[in-house]
This record gives C-alpha cells, sequence and structure tokens, in this order.
C-alpha cells in the first residue's frame, strides 16, 4: 500500500489532505471531528484582531447542474467572528489533543506591520505548524483594506509576508493568493521575494453566483440586496489547475512549495494537482456538501491509484506532468486525431452528429439505416480531431481519439511552413 | 394506489375506502424532484426515435428540456401544441410500446426516461393555473364545420379548426363529450373526471359549441349537414359491440365489457357496483385488461380472462399483461367460449381449448367449463354505417384520402372509425389534427377558387 505521507514548507504530514481555512475549521469541535475522521491537517479559520467581525445571516450561494449537482458555491461568510482568545486556546487544546495532526493559523489585518507581527506571534505561541496569510478572501474583508485587496498588489503581498516571516522567525510561513489577478506569477514571485516557504492557492474567485429574479437582486439575497462573493467548489477546479501549474513550471518560482486548493472534490482531483507539482492539498467545498466523511475515499482512492501505478510515495509521481505543460506553441502541429464511433455502443442519441454538423465541422454523418435505426459516420476528411463529438457522447468509450499514423516530424508553430513571422 | 391493488383486510367485502384506494392514480402524479430527476436524465437526442414513436409527433426532447429548465408552461404548450389532448395521452397511452419504447436510454442504461409521466407533470401544472388558453385564433375566415362525436378525434380537430379561425359546431350522441376518454379508459388512469378538465381546457381557445345527444342517423343526417356547413367531420367511432356469437349471450349477467366500465366511470358511488362474485372476461386488448383489473379491484372473488390465442397475441401490452396478472386475474391463453349457461342468469362458461395448425386457429375439440355469474366481452366494436349513405368503406372502416377526406367531397373522417393505426387515443388526435389541416386547405381553396 502506497505511503500517502506529504512533506510541505518542511512539515511532514500523514496524509497530503487538510481542510482549507473556512466554516468547517472555524473551531475546535469541527476540526477534531475532522481528525477523528481521517484528516492529515487544517488550516484553521481565518483570525484577526479583536474586535471580532460581525458575519450575516444567509451565506451561501450555489450554482447548479441541470441534475441538481452542485458545482460550486459562492459565500460571503467573513473571518472568524470568535473572540481572539477563544481560537487561540482551542488551537492549543486540539494540538494536544491530536498531536499527529497539522495546524495552520491563518491570520490577516491591515497593512500595517505591527499588526501582522501581533498577530502572527500569539498564533505562532499555539504551537501551530505555520502561518498562512490569507491574501485572497474577495468579499467583505477586502473593502476593509484587507484580503484580496492586498493580495492584488504585489508590494503588498511581499511586505506582509517578510512581517510574519520576520515575527515567526523559522516556523513555516505559506501565502495564500488570490486567483483574482491578471498573472498569477507576479504574486507568487512577491511571495517568494517576502520569504514564504509556500504559497497556498487559489483562494475564492470573486463572483455573483446568479440573480434572484423575483426580488431583481443577487443571490444569496439578505433583506432585498445582495453581494459579490466568493466562488469555490469543483468549477473553479480548472483555473487552479492552471495557476498551480504556472508557479510549478516557471524558473522564477519553482522553488515555493505549494499548497493546492480549488475544487478538489476526489482522489482524481488530488492526484491531477499533485501531477501538476502540489506538495499537499486543501479541501473545503466538498467537505461542506458532504461532510467530513469524504476522506475516506479521498485516501483510499489516492492509495488505490498510486498502487496501480506503483508509486509508493507522493513524491514519486508529483510533478509528473509538469513537464508535459507547455506553452501552445510547443505543442506538435502534425499531431492528427480522428474521431472513431463504435457502432456496437452506439445508442443512437444523434448528439454527436448535431454538435458537430451546428457547430463544428461537418463530420459526422447521419443516415437511416436497415433497421429502422440511424447510423452515425464520422468523415476524416472533415474531421479535425477536436473531441467534442467524444465530450457530449452519453456512452463510455463509445467515441474515441484515434491518431493517425502518418509519419511526418514533431512540428511546432514557430517551425511551421505558414508562419509568416508576423504573429 | 400505485399498480397493486388493495385486498380486503377481513376477508369480507371491500370496504369503500378499500374500493377508493383501488381506483386511485393508477401512477400518482410526479412530484418536482422526481420530474426533476427524470428531466435531467434525458439525453435531448437529436431527431429523436421517441418523437418518431408518437403518432402525434410531440417534440419530446424540448418538452423534456423545459422541465429541467424550470419552464413548465413552455413545457406544455409544447406539448399541447402537437397533442391537444396530451393531458390523457401522458395518462392512457402504452408509452411502452411507443415514446419511451424508443427512448435510447433502454440501450444505455436498461431504463427509458419516464416520458409520460414527465408529459402529465408539465400539461397538468399548465391546467392547474388556470390561465387564459394558452393558444390564439386566427383571424375569423367566415366558415362553419360540423363535427360529429365529441370524442378525441372530433375534439381535437375541433379545436385545430378554431385556432384556424373557422367556427365548430360538434354534435354529440351522448349526454357528455369525451368519447373513450369519458366512458371507456379505466377509471384509475382519469381520476378526478380528468377527461371532463381537459375537455373545459380544451374549449377555452372559443369558436366550439357542443351540441349533445345528437346522433348521426337519428337526429341529424349527413345529408342536411352537408348542405348546412361548410364540411363536416365524421369522428363517431365503433360504437357497435361485437357479439360472441354463441348461445346464451342475452342471459343475464352477460355483457359488453365497455358497458362495465362506462358503469365504473360514471359511477357516483363505486361501492354500489357489483362487479360479481366469478368474473369471466372474453379478449386479449387493453379493454379486457381495463374490465379485469377493475372488475378485481372492485372485489370480484375470481376474474378470468380468456384469450383464443397466446400472450405474444395479444392486443394489450406486456405492461398491461403484467398488470393483470399483479392484481389477481387469472390469464388463460388459448381457449375460446363456446356456449353460456344459465337459467336467466350466466352461472356457466364452456370452453374450447385452442391451438393454432397450420397457422389457422382451431378448436382442439378439448371442452371444460368455468363458473362464472359475469361474462364481459371485449372483443372489438364495429362501425354503425346505416346513416353513412354513400360514403366507401373497406373492411368496416370509413376510407379517407392523405387529406382525411371520405369519398364524398366536403366530408372528412377520422378516429376510429378510420382506418389509420393502432385504436389509441392519441392516434384519433392526431387523425382529428391532420384533417383539420385537410379540412382547412380544403375551405380556403374553395374561398380561392
Amino acid at each position: 500500500m502506497a505511503d500517502l505521507g506529504c512533506s510541505i514548507a518542511g512539515i511532514e504530514s500523514i496524509n497530503p489532505f487538510w481542510l482549507a481555512s473556512a466554516p468547517p475549521t472555524d473551531k475546535q469541535y469541527n476540526v477534531e471531528r475532522a481528525f477523528a475522521g481521517g484528516w492529515g491537517g487544517v488550516v484553521w479559520k481565518t483570525l484577526g484582531e479583536d474586535p471580532p467581525v460581525v458575519n450575516v445571516t444567509s451565506r451561501y450561494g450555489v450554482h447548479k447542474d441541470t441534475a441538481r449537482g452542485i458545482l460550486g458555491i459562492n459565500n460571503i461568510e467573513l473571518i472568524s467572528d470568535r473572540p481572539l482568545e477563544v481560537n487561540l486556546r482551542e488551537i492549543e487544546q486540539v494540538r494536544k489533543n491530536y498531536p499527529d495532526r497539522i495546524i495552520i493559523g491563518s491570520m490577516m489585518a491591515p497593512v500595517e506591520e505591527v499588526l501582522w507581527k501581533d498577530l502572527a506571534i500569539k498564533i505562532a505561541n499555539t504551537g501551530v505548524h505555520g502561518i498562512e496569510l490569507n491574501l485572497g478572501c474577495p468579499h467583505g474583508m477586502c473593502e476593509r483594506g484587507m484580503g484580496s485587496a492586498i493580495g492584488q498588489v504585489p508590494k503588498m503581498v511581499q511586505d506582509t509576508t517578510r512581517w510574519v516571516r520576520e515575527a515567526v522567525g523559522d516556523l513555516p510561513v505559506f501565502t495564500k493568493l488570490t486567483p483574482n489577478t491578471t498573472d498569477i506569477l507576479l504574486p507568487a514571485e512577491a511571495a517568494l521575494a517576502g520569504d514564504a516557504d509556500a504559497v497556498a492557492l487559489i483562494n475564492t474567485v470573486n463572483s455573483i453566483i446568479g440573480v434572484d429574479l423575483d426580488v431583481m437582486a443577487p443571490n444569496p439575497v439578505l433583506d432585498g440586496k445582495g453581494t459579490h462573493g466568493g466562488y469555490c467548489g469543483s468549477a473553479v477546479k480548472p483555473i487552479a489547475l492552471h495557476m498551480v501549474a504556472e508557479i510549478a513550471r516557471n524558473g522564477t518560482t519553482q522553488d515555493l512549495d505549494i499548497s493546492a486548493i480549488g475544487g478538489i472534490t476526489n482522489w482524481r482531483d488530488a492526484a491531477e494537482f499533485i501531477a501538476l507539482g502540489a506538495n499537499a492539498l486543501q479541501v473545503c467545498t466538498a467537505a461542506m456538501l458532504y461532510g467530513f466523511r469524504i476522506i475516506e475515499d479521498l485516501n483510499d482512492g489516492l492509495s488505490d491509484f498510486m498502487d496501480g501505478k506503483g508509486y509508493r510515495s507522493i513524491d514519486d509521481f508529483r510533478g509528473a506532468a509538469i513537464a508535459n505543460t507547455v506553452n501552445w506553441n510547443d505543442l506538435n502541429m502534425n499531431f492528427d486525431l480522428k474521431a472513431r464511433i463504435d457502432q456496437e455502443k452506439c445508442i443512437e442519441c444523434g448528439r454527436c452528429h448535431i454538435v458537430c454538423e451546428d457547430t463544428s465541422h461537418q463530420a459526422i454523418t447521419m443516415q437511416g439505416n436497415k433497421t429502422g435505426g440511424r447510423d452515425f459516420t464520422v468523415v476524416d476528411a472533415d474531421c479535425v480531431g477536436c473531441n467534442l463529438c467524444l465530450h457530449v457522447c452519453p456512452v463510455p468509450d463509445c467515441i474515441t481519439m484515434v491518431a493517425q499514423d502518418n509519419d511526418l516530424p514533431y512540428l511546432t508553430w514557430p517551425e511551421h511552413p505558414k508562419n509568416s513571422g508576423v504573429v | 394506489m400505485g399498480e397493486h391493488p388493495v385486498y380486503s383486510k377481513t376477508g369480507g367485502v371491500l370496504t369503500t375506502d378499500e374500493i377508493a384506494a383501488n381506483f386511485d392514480d393508477l401512477h400518482p402524479p410526479l412530484n418536482a424532484e422526481q420530474a426533476s430527476v427524470q428531466a435531467s436524465r434525458c439525453l435531448f437526442c437529436y431527431d429523436a426515435p421517441c418523437v418518431t414513436a408518437c403518432p402525434t409527433a410531440i417534440d419530446i426532447p424540448k418538452f423534456i428540456r423545459q422541465i429541467a429548465t424550470d419552464n413548465l408552461r413552455g413545457s406544455a404548450r409544447t406539448i399541447l401544441s402537437a397533442n391537444i389532448m396530451g393531458g390523457t395521452c401522458a395518462r392512457a397511452c402504452p408509452t411502452e410500446m411507443l415514446c419511451e419504447h424508443k427512448c435510447v436510454l433502454n440501450t444505455g442504461e436498461d431504463d427509458p426516461v419516464t416520458i409520460g409521466a414527465l408529459q402529465r407533470h408539465a400539461v397538468d401544472h399548465l391546467m392547474s393555473q388556470n390561465e387564459k388558453h394558452p393558444f390564439a385564433r386566427a383571424a375569423k375566415t367566415g366558415k362553419t364545420i360540423a363535427i360529429i362525436g365529441a370524442g378525441p378525434a372530433g375534439l381535437a380537430c375541433a379545436h385545430e379548426l378554431a385556432k384556424q379561425g373557422h367556427v365548430v359546431e360538434v354534435f354529440e350522441s351522448r349526454k357528455k363529450p369525451g368519447g373513450l376518454n369519458e366512458y371507456g379508459l379505466a377509471a384509475y388512469k382519469m381520476v378526478q373526471k380528468f377527461a371532463a378538465r381537459e375537455i373545459a381546457f380544451l374549449l377555452g381557445i372559443g369558436g366550439i359549441t357542443i351540441t349533445y345527444e345528437k346522433a348521426l342517423g337519428r337526429d341529424l343526417t349527413l345529408a342536411e349537414l352537408k348542405e348546412k356547413y361548410d364540411a363536416v367531420f365524421i369522428g363517431v367511432g365503433l360504437e357497435k359491440p361485437r357479439k360472441l356469437d354463441i348461445a346464451g349471450e342475452n342471459l343475464d349477467g352477460v355483457r359488453n365489457a365497455l358497458a362495465f366500465i362506462e358503469d365504473i366511470r360514471q359511477a357516483d358511488d363505486l361501492a354500489k357496483i357489483d362487479p360479481g362474485e366469478s368474473v369471466v372476461i372474453i379478449g386479449g386488448g387493453n379493454t379486457a385488461i381495463d374490465a379485469a383489473v377493475q372488475a378485481k379491484r372492485l372485489g370480484a372473488r375470481s376474474v378470468t380472462l380468456v384469450y383464443r390465442r397466446g400472450p405474444a397475441q395479444m392486443g394489450a401490452t406486456k405492461w398491461e399483461q403484467d398488470l393483470a396478472a399483479i392484481n389477481g386475474v387469472t390469464m388463460m391463453h388459448w381457449a375460446r367460449p363456446v356456449r353460456l349457461i344459465g337459467n336467466g342468469a350466466v352461472h356457466t362458461v364452456h370452453l374450447e381449448r385452442t391451438a393454432l395448425n397450420d397457422d389457422k386457429l382451431r378448436g382442439t375439440g378439448e371442452h371444460f367449463t368455468l363458473l362464472a355469474d359475469r361474462v364481459y366481452s371485449a372483443i372489438g366494436q364495429a362501425l354503425v354505417d346505416t346513416a353513412l349513405g354513400g360514403i366507401k368503406q373497406q373492411n368496416g372502416k370509413i376510407i379517407v384520402d392523405e387529406h382525411g377526406q371520405t369519398s364524398l367531397p366536403g366530408i372528412f373522417a377520422g378516429g376510429d372509425c378510420i382506418a389509420s393505426g393502432e385504436d389509441l387515443t392519441v392516434q384519433a388526435v392526431q387523425d382529428g389534427k391532420t384533417t383539420a389541416a385537410g379540412i382547412h386547405a380544403f375551405l380556403m381553396e374553395k374561398n380561392h377558387g
């Protein structure tokens, strides 16, 4: 059985699954339930200086697919609304009760050196394994000059990270980044310049989750009004994968450890982030939708995957997909795929035909057959191998994309004869 | 109450409540959650096989998508624009041999989308809103059409004609509209007077009047209708029950199954209907099943359905046959009645076993008897053709061309009285709809000509 232990910023964790700083890690009761259930660590819900913030009622909105599954949650909750002292004493207690589990203290403060340092020291003194700077909250706190208001300015990212580093000495420092920025490398480089051990990303995506068409206000509606909030859950996973990959494969940031966050719902998501270079993972929305027991299959599924591939430890495949994550200009222009439809598996729904006909390359014909059904056939000359048919087909493995053996060499756009050099 | 009947808890006769439970919805309506789950299963097929399988060609993927997007009124309009009796069809159609039979998920998941139940969900929603009728009438044409028979064919035709701006006068021989929807379908498929509610909804378009207790041949003649109206549509169905043509057919307790079903459908108090102790049903179609299952659900001790051929040849679908079986109906295949015995009232049915011999059905000469105090025959209906002077017929049905026109110009026909397809409500609606288009074209051509 594979070893799920992982190492990030010098911290050894029994498994890579930590609960992210959020409602599930708001207090001792929840955190101890999570540890009892098997989670490797938590990032405690973000702490600020007293007096604590006051939260509103109605805090979540959701985005659903047509089968009523929840694709993402948007929240407008602020940081911990409990007194700082209560949180600190509970952290101490949980550290004693679960000595083998990781607790990271998340914090935020206005952009004043003394405030950051005072709070960081208070949290460090509880015995946490590290400090995470919350520079990403895109709602409420940013209106007070904190959260994403800091995370969107590289200089402030660097300064706050540096202040915490100076305050806590050797204790691991995680800088949590906001995705609400044009280029994730800029704040990542700033975190590195501020001497962070690791970056944690992504924080939530700024969003309006929907509009109540009766009230004519954004969801969730509070007394007739709504506001933008932070979007998370499986819908944001692709955004997070990209940002993690950019940091992992970029020369100026690749030495940062990465605590990956963003829609991790199952073991496959976890493996994908690890393959793109994540050292450890943070989960929130999936637990908020199903409870802490999802850790069982996160652990079991990841372990089973690793066993199947012969990976004995996380490091055996960590970053394995980085080298294959390239710029568009490095792709092989001579690679040629054609769709193939398995007529035995086809249930004749016609989806591949109509999407290709209406929106792509008119490369799948539909013809009535002798048994009263319809035959769907790929026209190779018109098929550009785009994969659309494969994705809309409801039957597993009915449509496959087959690489054509054309004996042509690997040829990139910069080398391509049609490249005029203008663009 | 679902597909399983309620039996007596005491072994005595069924109580009023038990009978009421037995005649509640055979398939309870979907709630919003169930509808959402089912609607989300639909693949939104292109050129969908379910649509091809529907005699009225309802755009099924579209109406299901409209349920999934919470556009229930739009969904109902999609259904009703193709089939104004989509509510009855959702309840009574043998979907297992039509749309749901062709659902590609039969192959994909071994379980079709519940198209009929979804259709009911959407139509019931629209009808419960008590809003303005969803279809508007075109500008008045000044034409008036007579329709004989307020069954599904006649009323579907009337609705389409009214939509086109014509005025329609419907003549119905009975006291209520609806034809077999009102009198002939099993009660647990049409609960809460659905047939009447649907027709009230249909008439909401305006321009349609119905005159009751006016029958062709008794109160009306084709000649005078043709003279008075711009066109005539005949939708009289098949009113004459086929005879068993065996001795004892006139004994008390021997009835046509449709008459028995009509008694149930029209009853104010089901507990007052005596289904008999030992019931024998003759026939193999859906009417035979409807009679047999309802007899059992009213509390008959034993119900035996006798059919001269095997299960594969029955007109009733496999699903209907299974329904009879789980309701305790004994299915007796390969037998035919030869004589009914009784002293005033029937008490014994003499039967002969049958078999296929060189593809011909023959009696085997092996006889046996069943005790029965009720015998219901469900061996089909025939056209009453006494007042159809001059209209050409074939095999007991009126001949029509592709526009629904009979051999007499200006006189059209549709529904069970023509040979168009399965004898189903949905086919009658389609006949009414397409013939209305034929009538409209005929009248407009005449206008310009």
